[in-house]
């Protein structure tokens, strides 16, 4: 762990947060997001069971945990992505459970996907132009009279040709984005986040199948986010990529959290350590290994067919293997 | 897309093709080309007594007058209770039905139906229908009414299950909506109907056969069609809109050659008198050996090594192939099982109703609904499904006309739709 | 063969009812498909609803052709609302079974003699509702010859009427899909999530997708009954919906004039294969039993599963489309 590599201590905001207790839903001097006793179950498991937990403003914070521990449940949750069976929370002091997504979106929180959602038939320059919310033209009726909303086009493009310059995409402007690289798409997920102009950006695994060469790159557009401002939550399983980062770490395992704190405190954590080691069990390093994965979904089918009302996702823990790949 | 596998598939489709040809080619030895429509006007139809449990009776020896642009004539149905009158050229037209000669027990169902009056266009043959129904001797109780139609809806959820296991499996296993489903089960009925009322095989040899035929279609259409497509990577939505062409061309096709009228097996079995129930022996035999085949595809489902195999495929090809199952073997043992079902549901339906070209594609949205209702992908929810859509139907026919007792059927698959999208024993899939 | 006859009926058949209303059911079922990713296999019952919401309306109440029009086209609406709010949050593949049974219900009760008081049952209704549309007709009242093309003055009047149409409709959707409103819903079809997570009502988009596309598949039932002077409800069957479906991959999903241009192919593969036949049939080649009435649409439906199957095996971009927009597995 190179703590030597860490960023110095970034804004004021960052620098508060020395005083808070490295505890499970530790309050924060000045939280944006705060969330209360948020369950959500499939079939008879517990997939998510988060009894409070609270996210700083203007810092980068890491949500950290084993297959299956729920951080892409509790992502979904707090975007109107799924219905929580219980909690609310608010944002910015906006009550935001049971809100659409898209609402959610209106509010200033945009998150991109674990596997990214390009939108692939559509040009890279579309699909940033999507991205902006509040465009006249997407009222079905104005949309047959392009005078209401071409002046208000032309600056959206340019912003959009603004962000792809700073992405690097700019040369793949007129591409479908459908022919990106995995890197790439990455980059235009959240380019196309930052259309919209939000306050919160939660990103669902930003690095995963990104390769090493633009790794450092979209590093530093994370590190951006803060400088202008922004709030960052991020799932991550690249643990030096979280300790280079995040300002904050909070750690999930079974459905709630268990630890949270400053990376170098929470990885020297025996209760992270133990949530980590206990349960890990993602690709199956020997046949046996294998051979037991298949028992154990056999054994859920069995299950399954004597209890109708499970859900698929009550295996998180089993197949989680196949989500966070 | 890889340039190379385009000969394969355009190869392998001119296989299925050919064999579809083949087959159907097969049954019209034994089957009259369609007959042909002359080119002069005329004015035709067919009476029928349709009997509570749905069966269609011809009435033959019943006049029908028709009059209008200065001409008169009238018709007599035959034994087979179709009428026909040519007439001098195109104009309006009415037709009228004697009721005096309409034997004792069977009744006018709609009084407003007779006379017929409307237009006959050039050249075209204009088909007048008069519903007949029971008269009223025969009219019951509501409970011996609800226990007749319940027996008819078991033998046709019965068999609706048969036809609709292999569409289920078929989802489940490869997430295909397969609308040419309709045409095994069109196949087994015609194939069934030709083998033992054109051949002469007994029935359970008959039986045999369609089960066979029906098999060997599933495996070719496998191993012809829907495997080269899944290699190539063709998507679930391009590949149902295959089924779909797959499905309109195989069903003109077999009405090219069998016609579009309706047949009859002649085989007849006596009505087993049990409480207000009408069944006969024939449904008896087919309830059972329909009920016998499902528990036997539960069993194997349940305890077999394929069964189980099946199962991990529809809840996860990826990790089903990543721990070592063959998920082409088990695909094509799901595409052989269920064609090889759904065509002995078709020989079984033709058995206790009619066989026709379109009575696949007739019932084509129940088996959806029967799916639907059950959950898509499960083979139980499919059977408890194909059940409870075949007694609704029925029982449903007290309150609601028997034209439109399907309406009833399609309008819970909306419903389900809205209510339960994931069915009775369905599971929900995971968002985001 | 007999080039005369071919010439004419390929003219009438690329240009006439038929091509005409095909061309708007599939500009509204483009909507659905090509433009938001919307899976509608009942299109033909919202042609139904269309024809017979226009014909009840003249036969019954008495109300003028064009707000006759009007009625039948919010009946448009009502379906794709009824239809709309309890699929439109499912997955693709349910929202094509429930419509397809949403037109099949729509198909057998208006077909059925239970409500025959109302709809003419299976005979369903005779010309005279659009009587109104003909005696407005402002043309001379003499048969137009061009070489061996003959036109009758009714029949030159709708298709006057009925090629305008399909030019605003078509002009119409231009506009639409490429606007900010047809962004969002070309998003939809890509990924409804990304655009839902973008802060989009995706639902309400779509909603106004199914209706917009619903109305103008209305705008098409309308067309067609006026045209065929004839309401009947087996013309509205599923086998109507699957013949859309193959003339919009033929011409080009996604494409402004891809339905027009796949209408007019259509028919014209259509006519000509007919000629080809009866001139077979006449020349002793080909067995007089196979160019009956029933036999030549079979052959049609013949063509045009096999077209279905071809084309989304071997050119799912359709004619005019470009083959770059396939290259990822978008699903």
């Amino acid at each position: 762990m190179s703590a030597d590599a860490a960023p110095g201590p970034a804004p004021s905001t960052a620098r508060r947060l020395h005083d808070v207790p490295t505890v499970p839903g530790a309050p924060k001097p000045d939280p944006i997001l705060v969330a209360d006793k948020v369950s959500r179950r499939f079939g008879g498991l517990t997939a998510v069971d988060v009894d409070h937990i609270e996210i700083q403003r203007g810092v980068i914070t890491a949500l950290i945990g084993p297959n299956g521990a729920g951080k892409t449940t509790l992502f979904n949750l707090l975007t109107g992505f799924d219905r929580a069976d219980t909690g609310s929370w608010t944002f910015e002091g906006t009550p935001l459970a049971g809100k659409p997504a898209y609402r959610v979106a209106h509010a200033g929180m945009v998150r991109t996907f674990q596997l990214t959602k390009a939108l692939s038939r559509l040009p890279v320059i579309e699909n940033m132009r999507l991205g902006a919310t509040g465009q006249r033209g997407e009222s079905l009726w104005r949309a047959m009279l392009p005078f209401t909303w071409r002046a208000q086009e032309a600056a959206i493009t340019e912003r959009a040709d603004e962000l792809l310059h700073r992405f690097k995409l700019h040369a793949l402007r007129d591409d479908f984005a459908g022919s990106l690289s995995g890197g790439q798409r990455k980059l235009l997920e959240m380019a196309r986040a930052l259309m919209s102009e939000p306050t919160m950006v939660m990103l669902d695994e930003p690095m995963a199948g990104v390769n090493p060469a633009l790794t450092q790159s979209l590093l530093g557009h994370v590190k951006d986010l803060r400088e202008q401002g922004m709030t960052v939550l991020f799932v991550e399983h690249d643990m030096d990529m979280v300790h280079d980062i995040a300002d904050w770490v909070i750690v999930m395992a079974q459905g709630s959290v268990v630890a949270e704190g400053p990376p170098d405190v929470v990885m020297a954590d025996p209760v992270v350590i133990d949530a980590y080691l206990g349960v890990h069990h993602d690709a199956p390093a020997t046949e046996a290994e294998e051979r037991q994965q298949l028992a154990e979904v056999e054994s859920r089918l069995e299950k399954e067919f004597s209890s109708p009302d499970d859900d698929s996702e009550a295996a998180e823990p089993a197949l989680g293997a196949r989500d966070e790949h | 897309m890889a340039i190379g596998v385009v000969p394969r598939v355009a190869r392998t489709l001119a296989l299925v093709l050919a064999g579809l040809f083949v087959a159907v080619l097969a049954g019209a030895a034994f089957a009259p080309l369609a007959q042909a429509s002359g080119s002069t006007e005329s004015i035709r139809g067919t009476l029928e007594e349709r009997t509570a449990d749905d069966e269609r009776i011809p009435v033959p020896g019943v006049r029908i007058a028709i009059e209008g642009e200065g001409f008169e004539g009238e018709g007599v149905t035959d034994e087979n209770g179709d009428w026909l009158v040519e007439l001098p050229g195109p104009g309006s037209y009415t037709a009228a039905l004697d009721e005096s000669t309409l034997p004792d027990e069977v009744v006018l169902r709609d009084a407003e139906d007779n006379p017929w009056s409307g237009e006959v266009r050039t050249g075209r043959s204009q088909v007048v229908r008069f519903n007949l129904g029971e008269g009223v001797a025969r009219s019951a109780s509501t409970l011996d009414r609800i226990l007749e139609r319940g027996s008819v809806g078991l033998r046709f959820g019965l068999l609706l299950a048969l036809a609709a296991v292999g569409l289920s499996l078929i989802f489940g296993t490869t997430g295909l909506t397969n609308f040419a489903h309709a045409e095994q089960v069109t196949l087994g009925g015609l194939l069934g109907y030709t083998f033992a009322a054109g051949m002469g095989v007994p029935l359970v040899l008959a039986a045999v056969m369609v089960l066979i035929a029906g098999a060997l279609f599933g495996w070719t259409q496998d191993a012809a069609l829907w495997k080269p497509l899944r290699r190539r990577g063709t998507g679930i939505i391009p590949m149902m809109i295959v089924t779909i062409g797959l499905s309109l061309f195989a069903r003109s096709v077999v009405q090219a050659f069998y016609g579009s009228s309706p047949r009859s097996f002649p085989h007849r079995s006596p009505v087993v008198d049990l409480g207000p129930t009408r069944l006969t022996v024939y449904d008896y035999v087919t309830m059972g050996v329909a009920a016998a085949l499902l528990v036997a595809v539960a069993y194997v489902l349940l305890r077999t090594r394929w069964g189980k195999a099946t199962r991990a495929v529809s809840d996860n090809p990826a990790l089903a192939a990543a721990s070592g199952i063959n998920v082409d073997a088990v695909v094509r043992g799901v595409w052989t099982v269920g064609a090889a079902l759904a065509a002995l549901g078709g020989m079984f339906l033709g058995l206790s109703q009619q066989v026709s070209a379109q009575m696949g594609v007739n019932m084509l949205l129940l088996m959806f609904a029967a799916v639907v209702l059950g959950g898509l992908g499960t083979a139980f929810g499919a059977m408890a499904g194909a059940l409870i859509v075949g007694v609704f139907i029925e029982v449903s026919t007290i309150v609601i006309p028997t034209e439109i007792k399907n309406v009833g059927a399609l309008a819970i698959l909306i419903l389900i739709l809205l209510v339960r999208p994931q069915g009775m024993l369905g599971r929900r899939e995971r968002v985001g | 063969m007999d080039w005369n006859s071919l010439v004419a009926n390929s003219f009438h058949a690329a240009f006439g009812v038929n091509a005409i209303a095909y061309a708007i059911a599939a500009i509204g079922l483009n909507i659905h498909f090509g433009y938001t990713g919307l899976l509608n296999f009942g299109q033909a019952g919202f042609l139904a609803v269309g024809a017979y919401g226009t014909a009840i309306s003249i036969v019954h109440f008495d109300v003028p052709y064009f707000l006759a029009a009007l009625i039948g086209m919010s009946m448009a609406v009502l379906l794709a609302l009824l239809l709309g709010l309890p699929t439109l949050r499912l997955r693709a593949d349910y929202l094509a079974v429930a419509t397809i049974a949403a037109a099949e219900i729509v198909r057998l009760v208006i077909g059925s003699t239970v409500y025959a008081r109302w709809t003419g049952g299976s005979s369903g209704f005779s010309g005279a509702f659009s009587n109104a549309f003909y005696n407005a007709n402002p043309l001379p009242n003499e048969t137009l010859h061009f070489g061996p093309v003959s036109v009758t003055p009714n029949r030159a009047w709708f298709m006057i009427v009925g090629w305008s149409l399909v030019a605003v409709i078509a002009l119409l959707v231009w506009l639409l899909v490429r606007s900010p409103w047809g962004r969002i819903l070309k998003g939809i079809r890509e990924d409804e999530d990304a655009v839902r997570s973008l802060g989009k009502n995706v639902f309400a988009r779509k909603m106004q997708a199914l209706i917009i596309g619903g109305v103008i598949g209305s705008i098409a039932g309308i067309a067609l009954v006026t045209g065929e002077r004839a309401v009947l409800p087996n013309v509205f069957g599923t086998q109507l919906t699957f013949f859309f479906w193959t003339l919009l991959l033929l011409g080009g999903v996604a494409r402004v004039l891809g339905p027009v241009l796949g209408a007019v192919i259509l028919w014209l593969v259509f006519a000509v294969t007919e000629s080809i036949l009866r001139s077979g049939a006449s020349a002793g080649w080909v067995p007089e039993a196979l160019v009956s009435q029933s036999q030549i649409g079979l052959i049609r439906v013949m063509l045009v599963g096999l077209g279905l199957m071809l084309l989304m095996i071997f050119r799912p971009q359709g004619i005019v489309g470009d083959r770059r927009e396939l290259a990822f597995d978008v699903r």
